[in-house]
């Protein structure tokens, strides 16, 4: 390929045709893709979520289901009520702390390529119960989080936007190379230690590999 | 309905061996409760239920509060005669006393069939540490089971008679009373992005605590 490093990269399949190449050629019923490309966009239509909702922001999860909002526009809409089938994890409210080994085992359980999504400011940080003594600040502390929707409770077009965001990043993965797809690489953790109830607070905290505090504004 | 001095007063007519204290709230609510000895605090709770005039069937609350030991500072002043005859000197010796804490429990009882209430009962432990048992009130009113248990898990009052007294908010390894006001909470502020002050402070202890570094 002789494409400069900084113009964009054209549809890698065919050489150089570019998207208004393809787009020329597909109204003339030439489908030009490639696998990756392929496989991307019917994983990114078909997001399955684990059925499960833990607080107020199921409520508007629970409404992005509805006509209304109607998240079957996006192939989202079967909510499985086993993790074994379910591609995405939508945690949507507060996690308790006697909840959350619960999460985290149901996040184990599911098969990649597998999806997260923080829904509200419980779910992101704890949000107005941060200070609780049964909140966990943030399931990020315990399994990685792809997609953080902030609210209180988000609205579902919030979520729908959520879930848009999640296509792309879905889209763009690579199934192959350096930077290919966390689910491709045998080298990145696809389960994470679940946390045990102590006697004062969760064993451990939270995950020390998964989760770090940024660093304290400058005073 | 009676004023809560006739309830007192029937009370201790009909249980002349229980002690019935009134507790007055100062407030501008004015909401007076009961303060029952728990050696027949049940026994006073069937009556309150089943009298025809109180008719109380619904315990519609209860709840905890934890009373921590109290430092009061007592002042006495004395007048010495002055040495000489001269003018008599006033001398205020300030004696300090520690006021042991205790446990409450507090029922808010009404009457669905009469339509009144609320009438306010306590129970008081003996202290803060070993002896904290209270007869349990849920054989006299079944919605009293949730509440006790919350009770029992967040400030640690042990309820005798409750059918199935386990914890219900922490997970049953867990030693602390949340509730209670010298829990000592875990150290995980890591990261408090707020403005909130005594939140900074926390975070700032952590930051010390740790060696400067946020983990």
């Amino acid at each position: 390929m002789n494409t400069p490093s900084d113009q964009p990269v054209p549809f890698p399949a065919a050489g150089n045709i570019s998207d208004a190449d393809r787009e020329e050629l597909r109204r003339h019923g030439v489908l030009i893709t490639c696998i990756e490309e392929l496989h991307n966009w019917g994983r990114s239509n078909s997001i399955w979520p684990l059925q499960f909702g833990l607080a107020c922001c199921a409520i508007e999860m629970i409404a992005a289901a509805t006509a209304r909002f109607d998240i079957a526009r996006f192939g989202a809409e079967i909510f499985r009520p086993s993790p074994r089938q379910a591609d995405l994890m939508i945690v949507s409210g507060t996690v308790t702390k006697k909840m959350a080994p619960m999460v985290v085992r149901l996040w184990n359980q599911m098969p990649e390529p597998k999806y997260c999504i923080a829904m509200g400011a419980c779910a992101i940080s704890g949000g107005p119960f941060k200070q609780g003594y049964n909140v966990v600040k943030g399931i990020d502390r315990f399994v990685p989080v792809d997609i953080y929707i902030p609210g209180c409770p988000p609205r579902p077009e919030a979520l729908l936007n959520g879930l848009m965001k999640l296509q792309e990043q879905i889209k763009a993965e690579k199934l192959t190379g350096p930077d290919a797809a966390r689910h491709t690489r045998a080298d990145l953790p696809s389960e994470y230690p679940i946390p045990e109830y102590g006697e004062h607070d969760l064993v451990p905290s939270k995950n020390e590999s998964l989760w770090s505090p940024p660093s304290p504004p400058a005073v | 309905m009676d004023t809560i001095e006739q309830i007192r007063d029937r009370l201790l007519a009909r249980f002349p061996a229980g002690k019935v204290i009134l507790v007055t709230n100062p407030g501008a609510a004015a909401e007076h409760s009961l303060l029952l000895a728990p050696a027949n605090a049940r026994d006073i709770a069937r009556f309150l239920r089943d009298d025809p005039e109180l008719r109380l069937d619904y315990c519609s609350n209860a709840t905890g509060i934890d009373w921590p030991d109290k430092e009061i500072t007592d002042t006495v002043k004395t007048s010495v005669p002055g040495p000489d005859g001269g003018p008599a000197k006033v001398v205020e010796t300030k004696t300090v006393r520690i006021e042991p804490g205790y446990l409450e429990a507090v029922y808010h009882l009404y009457s669905i069939a009469l339509k009144h209430g609320p009438v306010v009962i306590r129970l008081r432990t003996a202290n803060r540490t070993d002896a904290v048992t209270l007869p349990s009130l849920t054989p006299v009113w079944r919605s009293c089971d949730f509440q006790e248990r919350e009770i029992f898990d967040l400030y640690g009052i042990v309820f005798d008679g409750h059918p199935d007294l386990r914890r219900l908010l922490m997970w049953d390894e867990f030693k602390d009373h949340p509730m209670r006001k010298d829990y000592v909470e875990p150290d995980d502020y890591e990261w408090e992005p707020t403005a909130h002050g005594a939140i900074l402070e926390k975070a700032k202890a952590h930051q010390t605590a740790t060696g400067g570094t946020t983990s």
